[in-house]
C-alpha cells in the first residue's frame, strides 16, 4: 500500500492558513447572527442575502467587482508594508493624497489624449501616495519612531488638506460646492463593460497586484523584504540593509495606496471630493490580514468583502438588516483572524521556545501578523 | 474681553473628552497596550450613554451605560492582547471598525434614521457665581469639572503614587520583573485596559449626554486619533498630556471663533486644525531617540 502524496494530517489542520480563514469567517458569522436576530432576520437568510445573492445578478456581480476595486489597492499596499514588518496604518492618508493628485493632474490635462492624460494622472497619484508615506519612514529607520503613530496621525492632517483646498481653491466656483472641479473627458477611466460602473481601475489593481506578487516572490529585493519582515535582526546578520528595505516597502505601499484614490478619482467620482473614501484604507487593513499577507489572498479577500458590501446594501432593502452590519462583519472578522493568527503562533512556537519572553516581539521591530505561505 | 472669556469657557469645554480620552490612554499605554480602539470606544460611548439615556430619560443612567460599554471594550482588548497575545495594531483598528459599526447599526435599529432624536442634556453648574464677567469661564458641564477636579488629579495619584499604579507601570516597563515579585501581567493589564477604556467611552459619552444632547453619526470625528497623539505629546504623563488637549482645545476653539469673524473668512483654518498632528509629529522628530516609550509598549508577555 502506498501513502498518500501528501499528508492528509497537513491538509485538514484545523491551522493551516486556508482553513484558519474559514473557521474565522465561521466564526464571524456566528458572532454576528447576534445582531441579525436583534434586527428581526434570520441569520442564514441574511448571510444568503449577504454572500450569495450578489454573485447571482448581473447588475450585482460587476458591482461586487467596483466595491472591490479601491480594497484591492489597498489591501495590496498594507500586505506590501506589514510583509516587510513595517506597520503602514496610513493607506487613508496616501489614499487622500493619491487622489487630490488624480483630481489636480486630471483637471489639467484638458485636451491632450488619454493615451497621456491617463499615465500621468497613475504616476502623479503613485508619487502622491508615496511621498505622504516617507516622512513616518524616515522618522521610523533614522529615530526609531514608532511609524504606527505618525502613519495613523497624518491621516486626518490628509483629510484636512482635502477639505481645506476643497473649501479654498478648489471650491465649484458656480455652485459653490466643496467639489473640485470635474476631471476632463479623457482623464477618466473607461468603463470595462457597457452599463456599469466597472471601471479600467479593476484592471490595474490585478495587474498591481501581480507586479507585487512576482516582486515580493520571485525578485531579490523581494526576498529581502521578506527577509527583514521575518527577522530584521537576522537580516542585518545576512547583510542586507533593514532601513533601506523599509524605507523601499513605505513607498511602494504609498504609492499603491495613492493609486487606490486615482482609481476612485478616475473611475468613479471624477473629481475629488471630501466623502471620497469610506475608510477604505483602513478597510486594507482587514483584506490584507484576512489575505494573510499574501497577494492572491489579498485578491479573494477584497471580492469577499466587495461581495459583503454590496450583500449589506441588498440585504438593507430586502431584509430590513440595516447596512451598517458590513461593517461590524468587517470588523468583527478582522479581529477574529488576528485572534487565530495569534494563537496557532502560540501553539507553533510553544514546543520550541526556549528564548526569552515575548520572543515574537524583538527589542524594536516587532514582527508581522504571520509568516504567510508565499 | 468676553471674547477671552468665552474662549477660555470653551477651552476647557472643548477639552473634557481629550482629558477623558487621554488620560484613559495613557493607562492603556503605560500598562503596555497601545489601545487603537479608542476612535471605536469613544463612539461606542457617546451612542450607548445616549441610547441609555433616551430610553431611561436619565442622563446618569446613560453615563453608566457608557462605562459599562468602556469596561467592556477594554476586556475584548485585553482578551486579543494580553490572552491570545494578538498584534495590538491589527486589533485596536479591528476594535474601532467593529465599535464604530455596532453603534451605527444599532442607532438605525433603535432610532429607524428617522428625525434626529434628542434627550435633555446634563445642565450647565457654576459653583463660582460670584466672580463677576470671570465666573462664565466656570460655567462649565459637570463632566468638565469631574475631568478636571476629580479624575485627572485621581488619575495622577493612582498611577504615581499608588501601589496599584506602580504595577501598572511594572507590567508595561519590564513584565518579567513584575512576575518576577508577584504581580499578575495579565491582571494587571486587563485592569488597565478597562479603566482606560471606560475614561474613553466617558470622553465619548460627553458629546451626546452634555455637548449636544443628541447621536449623529461621525460624532468622535478623529478625537480618539488626537489622544494618541496627546499621549506621546505628553510622553505617558497624565498632567503633560492634559496641557496637551488644553493647547489643542485653545487652538480649535480659536479658529472656530475667527473664522465667524469679517475678514477671517478666507484663511485656511484647516492649516490650524492640522497644526497639533503636526505639533505631535515633529516633537517626535525633535526629540529624535530620546522618547522613552514603554519598556513593554507593544509586546504580549508569555511565561517562559
Amino acid at each position: 500500500m502506498r501513502l498518500p502524496r501528501t499528508s492528509p494530517r497537513y491538509r485538514l489542520s484545523p491551522w493551516s492558513t486556508p482553513a484558519l480563514v474559514v473557521i474565522a469567517v465561521a466564526i464571524t458569522f456566528l458572532v454576528t447572527s447576534g445582531p441579525i436576530l436583534l434586527a428581526g432576520a434570520n441569520p442564514i437568510a441574511a448571510y444568503a442575502e449577504f454572500v450569495v445573492i450578489p454573485l447571482t445578478s448581473r447588475f450585482t456581480l460587476l458591482e461586487v467587482l467596483v466595491s472591490a476595486t479601491p480594497i484591492l489597492f489597498t489591501g495590496a499596499a498594507v500586505a506590501i508594508a506589514f510583509r516587510a514588518g513595517y506597520w503602514n496604518i496610513g493607506a487613508e492618508g496616501q489614499l487622500l493624497l493619491g487622489a487630490t493628485a488624480a483630481a489636480g493632474v486630471g483637471a489639467a490635462v484638458g485636451d491632450l489624449p488619454a493615451i497621456v492624460a491617463l499615465p500621468a494622472m497613475l504616476a502623479a497619484g503613485a508619487l502622491a501616495g508615496a511621498s505622504w508615506a516617507l516622512l513616518p519612514a524616515l522618522l521610523r529607520v533614522r529615530f526609531g519612531i514608532d511609524e504606527v503613530v505618525t502613519t495613523l496621525l497624518l491621516n486626518p492632517v490628509a483629510l484636512l488638506l482635502v477639505t481645506g483646498l476643497l473649501h479654498g481653491p478648489w471650491r465649484d466656483p458656480v455652485t459653490g460646492f466643496p467639489e473640485s472641479p470635474r476631471i476632463a473627458a479623457s482623464a477618466e477611466f473607461p468603463a470595462l463593460i457597457d452599463r456599469s460602473r466597472l471601471h479600467l481601475g479593476f484592471v490595474i489593481g490585478l495587474i498591481v497586484i501581480a507586479i507585487a506578487w512576482y516582486v515580493i516572490a520571485r525578485t531579490p529585493a523581494g526576498l529581502r523584504l521578506r527577509a527583514v519582515g521575518l527577522s530584521p535582526h537576522g537580516a542585518r546578520f545576512a547583510g542586507i540593509s533593514v532601513s533601506r528595505t523599509l524605507i523601499v516597502a513605505a513607498l511602494a505601499s504609498g504609492a499603491v495606496a495613492g493609486l487606490a484614490g486615482v482609481s476612485e478619482v478616475a473611475g468613479i467620482q471624477h473629481r475629488l471630493t471630501s466623502g471620497l473614501s469610506p475608510g477604505y484604507g483602513y478597510t486594507g487593513i482587514v483584506v490584507a490580514t484576512l489575505g494573510t499577507l499574501a497577494m492572491p489572498g489579498v485578491i479573494l479577500a477584497a471580492l469577499f468583502l466587495g461581495d459583503l458590501a454590496v450583500g449589506a446594501s441588498t440585504a438593507a432593502r430586502s431584509l430590513g438588516i440595516p447596512s451598517q452590519l458590513g461593517a461590524v462583519v468587517q470588523g468583527v472578522l478582522l479581529l477574529t483572524v488576528v485572534a487565530l493568527l495569534a494563537l496557532r503562533r502560540g501553539r507553533s512556537t510553544r514546543p520550541a521556545d526556549t528564548g526569552p519572553a515575548g520572543a515574537e516581539a524583538t527589542d524594536d521591530e516587532s514582527a508581522p501578523v504571520e509568516e504567510p505561505v508565499a | 474681553m468676553t471674547f477671552l472669556i468665552d474662549l477660555l469657557a470653551a477651552t476647557l469645554r472643548n477639552a473634557t473628552p481629550l482629558v477623558y480620552g487621554t488620560v484613559g490612554e495613557t493607562y492603556a499605554e503605560r500598562g503596555g497596550v497601545l489601545n487603537l480602539g479608542i476612535e471605536g470606544t469613544m463612539y461606542a460611548g457617546a451612542f450607548v450613554g445616549f441610547a441609555a439615556a433616551f430610553v431611561t430619560g436619565s442622563p446618569l443612567l446613560g453615563l453608566v451605560a457608557a462605562i459599562a460599554a468602556g469596561l467592556l471594550s477594554g476586556a475584548v482588548m485585553g482578551i486579543l492582547t494580553v490572552t491570545f497575545g494578538a498584534n495590538q495594531h491589527v486589533s485596536g483598528i479591528g476594535l474601532t471598525i467593529g465599535l464604530i459599526g455596532a453603534s451605527e447599526f444599532a442607532n438605525r435599529l433603535i432610532f429607524r434614521g428617522g428625525e434626529l432624536q434628542r434627550i435633555d442634556p446634563m445642565p450647565l453648574v457654576n459653583p463660582l457665581p460670584d466672580l463677576g464677567p470671570a465666573s462664565a469661564i466656570f460655567s462649565q458641564y459637570g463632566l468638565t469639572w469631574v475631568a478636571f477636579v476629580l479624575v485627572v488629579p485621581l488619575a495622577w495619584w493612582v498611577l504615581q503614587r499608588s501601589s496599584f499604579g506602580l504595577e501598572i507601570r511594572a507590567v508595561g516597563e519590564n513584565p518579567e520583573a513584575a512576575d518576577a515579585a508577584g504581580v499578575s501581567v495579565p491582571r494587571t493589564r486587563y485592569l488597565a485596559l478597562m479603566i482606560g477604556g471606560a475614561l474613553m467611552a466617558v470622553g465619548g459619552a460627553f458629546f451626546t449626554l452634555a455637548l449636544l444632547g443628541s447621536f449623529t453619526l461621525d460624532i468622535i470625528a478623529g478625537r480618539g486619533w488626537v489622544c494618541i497623539a496627546l499621549v506621546i505629546f505628553g510622553r505617558w504623563r497624565i498632567g503633560r498630556g492634559v496641557v496637551g488637549a488644553l493647547l489643542f482645545s485653545l487652538i480649535y476653539s480659536l479658529q472656530f471663533r475667527l473664522r465667524i469673524l469679517p475678514g477671517f473668512g478666507d484663511l485656511p483654518f484647516e492649516l490650524l486644525l492640522a497644526l497639533p498632528y503636526l505639533v505631535v509629529i515633529g516633537a517626535l522628530a525633535l526629540s529624535g531617540r530620546n522618547v522613552a516609550y514603554p519598556g513593554a509598549y507593544l509586546k504580549p508577555y508569555r511565561r517562559s
